[in-house]
């Protein structure tokens, strides 16, 4: 079942590079991400590229593949035909580190952006008491393995590097919903996301649930019901209020 | 003269998995300026491929449960060789570490009254694992990333800079450890993996955390970050390994296609009901129940399948026994001929449950079946086999402070770590190990650091001059071999002839084999530059692989008798007189040096817990006497 199959590999670094071409062999079952690893130990030791769990837990291995953000260790061969010629790129939205690798440092920043969790101030740990479908929205989002493809996705910072300043991209706009519907969590995150992580720059076109490997419902679930919030809230602040006491009862 | 960027710390952790994480967190409560480093990107360490659970009884599930009955789980499953002391603290804290993760923000899945649900896992006896479906290690992964960075948005409020007390240099590979003339640490060594630019941290405390060692084999659950680095750099820096004999094969790795043999399968699938069938359909588990174990598992079909609604009266089902009991059943079942169609058994949970509980209790394991198998798990068994996935062996350890032996400022907690979980360990009992001994590790450096009052001892300059001529030499070198050649080999060298069912001849020929790559790595020759070259990588962490599969393989030649991750088909049977002792290894010269040494021996109160019955089959008939009275 071994055929010979047509790769162009983006190779270079912050400074420019070019597609190059490789013919390489592609067993029964195998992912793009082993075929990567082939040209590794077969035609070119020192072919960058990021990965480690192997399995689509990590969220290491993003890359565009025939110009689609994906895991090349959760794209099997098979889903192309032998003779189409396979292009992997780097993931678009972020700096070149060399070949497949980007540099993802926005991302960490971004995180550190956001309040972190704030529990009721008396309650001890082992005290914790929450309902399964209280907990259950929130645990969505924590599927989030981190890829950062949602992120390389939005048209909001995709092509326009100037946005990155005030748009935090869905991933984290997520995590601001995360917390917000997290049954304990005491702080006013709709602020937040409006004024501080650019909620507002989001016009729902559901491209990042698209491409997320973890098929989270990042837009439905996280940013439209965040955005409802946000104009409840305009309206009548209490409603805030009022939300976050009832759930905790 | 090689340049380096420097940075000082009090503290420095390497590994930023669940261990090191948790150590960061202790050592930065404790007032330490502490550095993590680590070879991937922060938040991707391998803890996040745990998928079943932590073990602590909080008995949530059944009120039954406590430390003691933990603790006897524990020791069971190590088949008595566990350090006894450490098993004792895990036992008795791991309730806490894991409500503490609430105070972080994780979410676990909940019982009917909002606690904390747990599922049951092989060999404990009551339901103990807290869980998030069956991607816990992510929760934990993602849980304490985001401590640290609510720690360091703390530090940004008070002092204005987010990372000046707690800063995390990730894609950075440690090469080396400081010592200053006397071999007490100073720091580590390492380079930066996008640029190779190298890079030197002098610290008086270091803490591994480093991780495991299943790169080594060739089927393994394990990711490219388990090449036992820090198992070699505790050995070049002249401290101890113990229990390097013990490899835990998982009974269930995905078996195909071929590039994804390895893979894990969740123990919870069994938990939650899936069987174990050969190719005749049977659930041949029930052939495999050693002596040792009658008393806690069911030998028919009809009690074990009631274990799961009404574990008070019935006993439970095989299929769950100790994982180097189920891998040893499953090789026997292939080796007779009444294997799945690719090489492993059936897994069979489709036909016990409705496709909605498969559903809602395995999401990632029917995502992982579904993308990279073809294969719908709540309408087909699943193809499992064997796949190298622990080491218990590691890190001789202090277990109050887990202070390495023999070496001033160095500790160790994680899978770095050895003697928590004895020959065997239970699922679920590592990322709890990562919690209370990662704690510990970073107090333990905090209160090492306190006493030396600031007198911090300094790094010789031969040590880093060698440090960077080693790291390089893999370009210096003409001719030589690719890493990826020698890498492979090694790998199915150490498969073949150290997996899971020994002999002494395939052992010895395994040594042989790799006093040949000792010499083939010695030389080796790396293409293109130090920017980003996974190439050059391989070939430093390869040196690493070697060492410790060296102390693997003497120590499987030495250890006469079978016991939990080590099979001997020339010694099939568990010997009392072995149970006595430790193999702790340590490199003298160019090789590995192996010594026997008396293992710790069980607390009265503590021996209590187990019936006298049980403990001769296990302890020798000198060991018994001290309770000829039977226990209450
Ligand atoms: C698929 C799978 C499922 C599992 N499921 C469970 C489960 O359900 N329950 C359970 O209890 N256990 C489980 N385990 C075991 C458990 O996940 C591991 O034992 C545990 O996560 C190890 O954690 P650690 O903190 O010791 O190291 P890791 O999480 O592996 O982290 C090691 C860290 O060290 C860094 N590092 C290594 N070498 C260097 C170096 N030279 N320089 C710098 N940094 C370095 C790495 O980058 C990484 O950050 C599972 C294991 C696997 C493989
Ligand atoms: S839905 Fe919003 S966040 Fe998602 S891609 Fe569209 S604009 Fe970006
Ligand atoms: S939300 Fe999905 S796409 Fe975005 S980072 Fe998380 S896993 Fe990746
Ligand atoms: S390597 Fe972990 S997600 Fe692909």
């Amino acid at each position: 079942m071994t055929y010979l199959a047509k790769f162009r590999v983006w190779r270079g670094d912050d400074k420019g590079g070019d597609l190059a071409d490789y013919k390489v062999d592609v067993n029964e079952g195998e992912v793009v991400l082993d075929i990567i690893h082939r040209l590794q130990a077969t035609q070119s030791g020192d072919l960058a590229v990021r990965w480690n769990c192997k399995a689509g837990k990590c969220g290491s291995c993003s890359a565009e593949i025939n110009g689609r953000p994906r895991l090349l260790c959760m794209t099997r061969m098979s889903t192309f035909t032998e003779e189409e010629t396979i292009t992997v790129t780097p993931m678009r939205a972020f700096p070149v580190i060399r070949d497949l690798v980007t540099d993802v440092s926005f991302n960490y920043r971004k995180a550190r952006e956001v309040p972190s969790f704030a529990p009721p101030a008396n309650l001890k740990p082992g005290e914790y008491r929450m309902q399964q479908v209280d907990v259950e929205r929130s645990q969505e989002f924590r599927k989030c393995i981190e890829c950062f493809l949602c992120q390389n996705t939005c048209h909001v910072v995709r092509d326009h590097e100037e946005n990155k300043q005030a748009f935090s991209g869905p991933r984290f706009l997520m995590r601001i919903a995360e917390l917000d519907m997290h049954p304990l969590d005491t702080a006013d995150r709709q602020h937040q996301a409006q004024d501080e992580h650019g909620l507002g720059m989001c016009n729902i076109t559901k491209c990042c649930t698209e491409v997320c490997p973890e098929h989270i419902k990042i837009t439905d679930n996280a940013l439209i019901p965040m955005k409802e919030r946000v104009v409840d809230r305009k309206y009548d602040p209490l409603v805030w209020l009022g939300s976050k006491i009832g759930r905790r009862s | 003269m090689t340049e380096y960027e420097e940075h000082r710390y009090d503290v420095i952790i390497i590994g930023a998995g669940g261990a090191g994480l948790r150590a960061a967190i202790a050592a930065r409560e404790a007032g330490m300026r502490t550095a993590i480093i680590c070879k991937s990107l922060f938040g991707k360490a391998h803890t996040v491929m745990a998928e079943g659970g932590i073990a602590a009884s909080m008995g949530n599930a059944n009120s039954n449960d406590n430390w003691q009955v933990h603790f006897r789980d524990t020791i069971r499953g190590g088949k008595f060789l566990n350090n006894p002391r450490m098993a004792e603290l895990h036992a008795k804290e791991a309730p806490d570490r894991v409500w503490e993760l609430e105070t972080y923000g994780a979410l676990f899945d909940r019982t009917a009254d909002g606690k904390i649900s747990q599922r049951n896992f092989g060999g404990h006896e009551y339901p103990r694992l807290a869980h998030v479906g069956d991607r816990t290690g992510l929760e934990l992964i993602r849980t304490l990333q985001q401590k640290i960075v609510s720690l360091q948005q703390d530090d940004e409020k008070e002092s204005g800079s987010a990372e000046g007390k707690l800063k995390v240099f990730a894609e950075v590979t440690i090469t080396e450890l400081l010592q200053d003339e006397t071999g007490t640490i100073a720091g580590a060594f390492g380079y930066y993996r996008e640029s190779g630019r190298f890079v030197v941290f002098r610290a008086p405390a270091v803490v591994l955390a480093t991780g495991g060692i299943g790169k080594s084999f060739k089927v393994t659950s394990n990711s490219w970050e388990y090449t036992g680095d820090g198992h070699a750099l505790a050995l070049r820096a002249g401290s101890t390994l113990l229990n390097m004999e013990f490899v835990q094969f998982h009974p269930t790795g995905m078996v195909w296609p071929p590039s994804v043999k390895g893979i894990l399968v969740t123990e919870s699938v069994r938990g939650d009901g899936g069987v174990l069938k050969n190719s005749d359909g049977k659930r041949f588990m029930f052939d495999y129940v050693p002596d040792v174990f009658r008393k806690q598992y069911a030998d028919n079909e009809p009690e074990a399948d009631r274990w799961y609604t009404d574990p008070e009266h019935n006993k439970r089902t095989p299929d769950l026994l100790p994982r180097d009991e189920v891998a040893r059943a499953i090789n026997s079942e292939v080796k007779a001929g009444r294997g799945s169609p690719h090489g492993g058994v059936f897994l069979d949970i489709a036909s016990r449950r409705t496709p909605e509980e498969i559903l809602k209790r395995l999401p990632s394991m029917h995502h992982q079946f579904k993308e990279l198998a073809d294969v719908d798990i709540t309408a087909e068994p699943m193809e499992v086999g064997p796949t190298c996935h622990y080491v218990m062996g590691g890190v001789e350890v202090e277990p109050d402070t887990a202070a390495a032996a023999r070496v001033p400022g160095l500790f160790a907690a994680g899978e770095v770590a050895g003697g928590m979980h004895g020959s065997n360990r239970l699922g679920g009992n590592s990322l709890s190990d990562l919690l209370v001994f990662g704690k510990r590790a970073g107090d333990g450096a905090a209160i090492y650091v306190g006493g030396l009052q600031g007198k911090y001892p300094n790094a010789t300059d031969e040590s880093l001059a060698s440090a960077a001529a080693t790291a390089l030499a893999p370009f210096n070198e003409q001719g030589g071999e690719n890493p990826y050649t020698v890498h492979q080999e090694l790998q199915q060298t150490m498969n073949d002839l150290v997996g899971i069912i020994r002999t002494r001849d395939e052992v010895q020929s395994a040594l042989d084999k790799l006093q040949g790559y000792k010499d083939r790595a010695a030389r080796l020759t790396v293409e293109g530059h130090r920017q980003f070259n996974p190439g050059w990588h391989l070939a430093l962490d390869l040196q690493n692989m070697i060492w410790v599969s060296e102390c693997i393989a003497r120590a499987a030649l030495i250890r006469e008798e079978s016991r939990g991750g080590h099979t001997r088909d020339d010694f099939p049977a568990m010997s009392a007189e072995w149970r006595q002792k430790n193999l702790v290894c340590s490199i003298d010269g160019d090789s590995i040096a192996v010594i026997e040494q008396p293992i710790p021996s069980l607390r009265e109160d503590l021996l209590a817990l187990f019936d006298r019955d049980e403990l001769s089959k296990y302890l020798t008939e000198a060991e018994l006497p001290a309770l000829t009275e039977e226990p209450a």
